[in-house]
């Protein structure tokens, strides 16, 4: 267990009169224990007199009543190691667990110091370490009505506590650099780490889970203090190209721009603007929100659209609905619903106009559920989602709705180009039609087509000129001006396009292979063929 | 008029018409307004270019010496590059073999995305699909004037009123 040293004698000594927390001294003093950082606040202040007072003693310059018998050895054995060697480790491993209860702490200005916002933190290891402030995180993770089996937990901390603490670095490196020692700022143990020290093992027990690095489930606070911009206004006179006024931002004194400015500012300056030690403030930081999070969950599945009047996302002009429904707002309705999200993204293999079907196996999708509350379902459970939904709409159907991981996704996304798509089409033609007429379509095969970016998504997409591929090609004649043609293509081509020419933009087209005018009236996807997500049983 | 017109661009396009542009009899032009806002400017089968018995020499595209709209080039979804063009810039010259030239004008303010190139290989396809394969070039106008751009020009009705008020005029005199 690591510890104070007699080195750091003139710290403790330096920082707690100039109204440092224990706890903060121990950062500064670079002490990694864990542990010791627990201890309770008014164990460590009496703890850290003593340490003090081993000096005086040994300095013959004040008396102290001596009767804690675990601090008079560690006194005692620092004295004697101290006398060889000042580096020497091995002091102050050993505080007593219990509060004694005697208040043999006589300095009564160390005493009063315990209740004294620390200078450096803020409050943030004095107050906001005790039960009752976990508590209330506590209240607040219990009533967001989460499902989580663990938690990670992170803070945010109002941006003059890194100038506090460089003011206090600067200190503390110039005292030891009267002992030839040097301090970089790594080695001061961070604030935000010991803070966590000290509050995992308390919410970890209050909440009944464990802690965990990697888990979905984030319980974050957020610290705030009125005098932020006060204290943090030197530096914009200091260095201003760190601190410019960005959207969004209420205030230009953002931690991040903090830092910078404090990494830019040369010692001198700071030192000229900023008091070192930093002094005692006159509020201790606020908790400005407790927040819960839980890691976005992901549903997929494979979707039919039987409606010509349906579009795939909402799809608004002017800010106005044109069509009151969606294929994306029918299934995630649903599941917003089930798992207590409070958004969702919609996503899938390509997509299909507004007046075009999907039909066969239907067109792979997934869906980002964002800060779901519920994340726990079974596969009987999702199967019955899938029901609910398709028993809401007959404009869709869903099939193959199962829970997949964030990287499974991209497997959708990479099949995107390269996976073929078939197709059918009803198509019109202005001069009559025989069945022989047509015939020849079905023994082309690997048609090379040059297609410019259609007009109906030129003002969206940039005008490019395309190789697109119809690997096949199948009519069915029905009348003297209508035929159906079903075709397996590229992903990527636009059939439309192919059918009527778009102006001879995309060449070549179905009336230039009929030497006729011809207009498609109906497409459906027929198949999109990608293997993912995996068929389920019914 | 072939009804897959009709269907092709009535569906989706909505038809404007300016008829004797700059004073000159005749010369109508049609543009093809895509609810998109994209423009495709054709000529109209009133247009002179468009009677029988006339043939193409040549279609230029070049409409100064030192503006060639074969030049255009566009980038990116917002188009940058594009020559930007008013009302009455010209979008390309035609001239025929009995020596008359006819110059087609943008008659909508936008940017122009691309002219037809394959016109200039296959003359004949302007006089043939004039309000398809035959189209001119395609503007897009700025977005805050994608209303404003055809205000001024006849609807198909008037544009049809126009037609018979010259048949009656031509006839009668
Ligand atoms: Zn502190």
């Amino acid at each position: 267990m690591s510890s104070l040293t007699e080195k750091d004698r003139p710290i403790v000594q330096l920082l707690l009169s100039a109204g440092t927390c224990p706890r903060c001294i121990f950062r500064f003093c670079r002490v990694g224990s864990q542990t010791l950082y627990r201890h309770p606040y008014k164990d460590l202040m009496k703890d850290l007199k003593q340490f003090l007072e081993g000096n005086q003693e040994e300095e013959d310059r004040a008396c102290f009543d001596v009767a804690d018998p675990p601090c008079k050895r560690f006194r005692h054995g620092h004295t004697e190691e101290g006398a060889d060697d000042l580096n020497q480790n091995g002091v102050l491993s050993q505080i007593p667990l219990a509060n004694d209860g005697n208040a043999d702490v006589e300095n009564s200005d160390v005493e009063n110091s315990a209740v004294e916002v620390c200078n450096v933190c803020l409050g943030i290891l004095q107050e906001f370490c005790e039960i009752d402030f976990v508590k209330k995180m506590c209240e607040k993770v219990n009533s967001s009505d989460f499902q989580f089996t663990s938690f990670v937990f992170s803070v945010s901390l109002p941006p003059q506590l890194s100038v506090r603490e460089h003011a206090a670095w600067l200190l503390v490196k110039q005292e030891m650099g009267k002992l030839d020692l040097s301090l970089a700022k790594d080695d001061i143990v961070q604030l935000k780490e010991a803070y966590k020290w000290i509050i995992h093992p308390q919410l970890s027990e209050e909440l009944g889970v464990p802690t965990d690095g990697k888990s979905l489930f984030e319980v974050s606070v957020v610290f705030a203090h009125p005098e932020t911009d006060e204290e943090c206004r030197f530096l914009a006179t200091v260095c201003p190209d760190c601190f410019k006024p960005a959207k969004n931002k209420q205030s230009v004194f953002t931690r991040m721009a903090v830092i910078k400015a404090l990494e830019k500012i040369k010692e001198e300056d700071f030192l000229k603007h900023f008091p070192c030690p930093p002094s005692s403030p006159k509020n201790l930081c606020v908790a400005l929100e407790i927040q819960c999070n839980n890691g976005a969950v992901f549903v997929a599945g494979r979707y039919n659209k039987y409606s010509r009047n349906l579009p795939q996302t909402p799809w608004i002009i002017d800010g106005e609905r044109k069509l009151e429904s969606s294929v994306e707002e029918l299934i995630s309705e649903h599941l917003m619903a089930e798992f207590k999200a409070d958004s969702f993204n919609f996503s899938s293999s390509g997509r299909e106009d507004v007046d075009v079907r999907t039909l066969g196996n239907g067109r792979p999708f997934a869906i980002e559920l964002v800060n779901p509350h519920r994340i726990h379902f079974t596969a009987e459970e999702m199967k019955g989602f899938q029901q609910t939904i398709n028993n809401s709409s007959d404009k869709i159907q869903v099939r193959d709705l199962q829970l997949v991981t964030r990287e499974a996704i991209g497997r959708m996304k990479e099949g995107e180009e390269e996976k073929t798509k078939t197709y059918s089409a009803l198509i019109w033609t202005d001069k009559t039609i025989q069945k022989e007429h047509i015939a020849f379509l079905d023994d082309i095969k690997e048609l090379k087509l040059d297609q410019k970016t259609p007009l109906r998504v030129l003002h969206r997409r940039p005008l490019a000129l395309r190789c697109r591929i119809i690997h096949t090609m199948k009519s069915q004649y029905i009348d003297e001006h209508h035929f159906r043609l079903h075709l397996k293509t590229q992903a990527g081509t636009y059939i439309k396009e192919f059918v009527h020419g778009d102006f001879g933009r995309t060449k070549p087209n179905i009336g230039s292979l009929l030497n006729r005018t011809t207009d498609i009236l109906e497409l459906d996807v027929e198949s999109v063929d990608i293997d993912w997500p995996p068929a389920l049983e019914n | 008029m072939a009804a897959a017109e009709a269907l092709g661009a009535a569906r989706y396009f909505t038809r404007w018409y300016k008829a004797d542009v700059k004073g000159r009899p005749c010369e109508d032009f049609c543009v093809l307004q895509h609810s998109n806002r994209i423009c495709v400017i054709t000529l109209a089968e009133a247009h002179p270019l468009l009677q029988p018995g006339k043939t193409i020499t040549s279609i230029n595209y070049q409409i100064s010496p030192n503006c060639s709209r074969l030049q255009n080039k566009v980038s990116g979804k917002s188009k940058r590059g594009a020559q930007f063009l008013t009302e009455l810039a010209p979008l390309c010259r035609i001239a025929s073999s009995d020596g008359e030239e006819y110059t087609i004008y943008s008659f909508i303010r936008g940017r122009l995305i691309e002219v037809n190139e394959n016109i200039l290989s296959n003359p004949a396809l302007l006089q043939e699909k004039p309000s398809t394969e035959g189209y001119i070039a395609v503007v897009l106008p700025k977005f805050e004037e994608s209303k404003s751009v055809t205000q001024g020009l006849l609807t198909p009705e008037e544009y049809k009123e126009v037609l018979l008020k010259r048949q009656n005029s031509s006839s009668g005199s």
